[in-house]
């Protein structure tokens, strides 16, 4: 898979309050989480991200609650991809098993900056700076992983018989 | 090549003589877990896999306790969609207003979790039952949903970190200062992806309740769970509470850990972790003068009714300081029943706390105590993220029972040791 978006910068421990409050989680409507999507930690994020856009950050991001609202939030607002530094873990499972395409690339976390427009090539490892034209290598996913992705997340691979 | 306690336990549940860190394996479940906020987002996934109903009704359970008593219209919705999904599902384990608890505290207390157990939970804090000498782990809802549907998840084998527990806990010091001095040490992400594997001599000293509070936080330093190695207390506790047959898997004399730690709990002082991160702890030497105008005595770590005859031993007869606000919130009903037969709930109240109804509520900046900008609160909970109580400039410090008494007295950041 293939993506490419201008991206939006954050630092280490994003957590997943920060990403969606609990106090909307009184919801599992995917507009609705998506309309206070990093409200705690960037108020302007909602009115200035595009489709496409690329997050990238630090370390541990999705820290804290398992709240599947978090990454579900952050696809929902049109963001096409997620590079950090090192993701939790929950939030790493979560976000394969819903399909936001996620990286570990520090990096790309190095040479992006805020604003900049990136191509990611997940498939071929590959994350290029077309802002800077810098390049950026990325390990694949496992093959279990790779399997769950390419079936649209963990719910298809169960319902079509991929895992048992 | 040895294995961890955790890799036995993901072996035997994957039908597999061994395992290694980082092999992606399929394991049966021994219980799927979820609550209101979770479980909504679980079901309707669920309903997607065109199922025929659970995998097992007895292995499936829901409890009604973040926004529970329903907190509003939404939440009231929420909590009827888990409790018609359970109903329509004969689902056994169902727990709602008058029988729910925190289910961190909850499954423990009714003997749905048993010593060798592999569990998820759509709650981060699943990882508390570790406490028993089970695999256990916070998941997502999609994760969820597949439990429920085919009773397995995947799971990449973790390496582990080894504690080797030595000493004894001094007076006022409980698991709480334990897990946020070890989360001091070794940061929010210093376990990420690995498991926490607790053993050594000073196991004898620690309580359940103390077991319990420390493998809850283990997600704190980004694990993949926390575990303990069972030993009497463990066995002791899980026959008290019905549980299931123990099965003890004890870590081979040459797993390979990561790293092996020494913690010597004679040495370790009341300690508090400083927004907002459960990273930023500190001891009293070095924490001046901090006034705080919440006290949170509660939740999924430390609503246990140990936690509340320690704050009540220090509470007896004093006053809350003038202009804090006291909430303590027994985590289950029998914990409510039992410090209500005890006196521990009208020494509370004396001293000018109020007792809830048990719930997550203020924890997560849900509701039962919510800080208004520039407030700050001591809390027995687990995080203190930016705004996780409520506005984003509030400010939580995450201590024990007792250092959140002392500091219900005092009206400043106190410990136990100086009330």
């Amino acid at each position: 898979m293939k993506y490419t978006g201008n991206v939006i910068k954050y630092g280490d421990n994003v957590d997943t309050d920060v990403i969606i409050p609990a106090r909307y989680l009184n919801t599992s409507d995917h507009k609705e989480l998506a309309s206070h999507c990093m409200e705690d930690l960037d108020k302007t994020f909602t009115s200035r991200v595009k489709q496409g856009d690329i997050i990238t950050a630090g370390f541990n991001f999705g820290c804290g609650s398992s709240r599947e609202h978090a990454p579900i939030a952050i696809k929902a607002s049109g963001v096409s991809l997620v590079i950090a530094r090192s993701f939790a873990r929950i939030f790493y499972r979560n976000s394969i098993n819903i399909g936001l395409a996620i990286v570990e690339c520090p990096e790309a976390v190095d040479g992006i900056n805020e604003g900049d427009k990136v191509e990611a090539d997940l498939d071929n490892g590959i994350i290029k700076n077309l802002t800077t034209g810098a390049e950026f290598k990325t390990e694949p996913f496992p093959e279990f992983v790779q399997k769950i992705i390419e079936n649209g997340g963990l719910i298809n691979s169960i319902a079509e018989g991929v895992i048992k | 090549m040895g294995m961890t306690m955790t890799q036995k336990i993901l072996a035997s549940h994957a039908g597999l003589d061994s395992v290694q860190a980082g092999q992606l394996i399929l394991a049966n479940l021994d219980l799927v877990l979820g609550n209101d906020i979770t479980s909504p987002v679980a079901i309707k996934e669920f309903a997607k896999l065109n199922k025929n109903g659970v995998f097992d009704k007895d292995r499936v359970t829901m409890v009604m306790d973040h926004f529970a008593p329903n907190k509003d219209i939404k939440a009231a919705e929420q909590c009827k969609m888990c409790r018609d999904f359970c109903g329509e599902n004969n689902v056994t384990h169902f727990y709602d207003v008058g029988e729910m608890g925190i289910e961190h505290a909850l499954l423990p207390e009714k003997g749905l979790v048993s010593a060798g157990y592999a569990v998820i939970g759509a709650d981060s804090h699943t990882c508390t039952y570790g406490a028993l000498g089970a695999f256990s782990t916070g998941v997502g809802s999609t994760d969820m949903a597949c439990g429920m549907a085919i009773g397995k998840a995947w799971f990449k084998v973790p390496s582990a970190i080894k504690f080797n527990l030595t000493g004894k806990l001094r007076k006022y010091v409980s698991g709480k200062d334990v897990i946020l001095h070890i989360i001091g040490k070794i940061g929010v992400d210093g376990a990420l992806y690995r498991s926490m594997e607790f053993t050594g001599e000073g196991l004898a000293s620690l309580s359940m309740a103390d077991r319990l509070c420390i493998a809850n936080m283990a997600i704190e330093a980004g694990a993949k769970n926390g575990i303990f190695e069972v030993d009497d207390i463990t066995l002791d506790y899980i026959k008290a509470h019905n549980g299931a047959e123990p099965k003890i898997f004890r870590a081979d004399e040459d797993a390979q850990y990561d790293e092996v730690i020494e913690i010597n709990l004679s040495e370790i002082e009341p300690t508090v972790s400083f927004p907002h991160l459960p990273e930023n702890a500190k001891t009293f030497n070095e924490i001046g003068d901090i006034d705080i105008q919440q006290v949170v005595i509660g939740s999924c770590t430390n609503g246990r009714l140990e936690d509340l005859q320690e704050a009540a031993e220090i509470m007896k007869g004093k006053k809350c300081a003038k202009g804090v606000r006291v909430i303590v919130i027994p985590a289950t009903q029998q914990i409510y029943l039992d410090a209500m037969e005890q006196g521990l709930l009208k020494i509370f109240i004396e001293s000018g706390a109020v007792v809830s109804t048990p719930t997550c509520g203020p924890c997560l900046g849900g509701y039962m105590g919510i800080l208004a900008a520039g407030e700050r609160a001591v809390a027995t909970t687990n995080r203190n993220f930016v705004g996780r109580m409520g506005h984003v400039d509030s400010e939580i410090y995450l201590a024990s029972p007792a250092t959140a008494a002392a500091s219900a007295i005092t009206g400043k950041i106190t410990s136990p040791w100086n009330i």
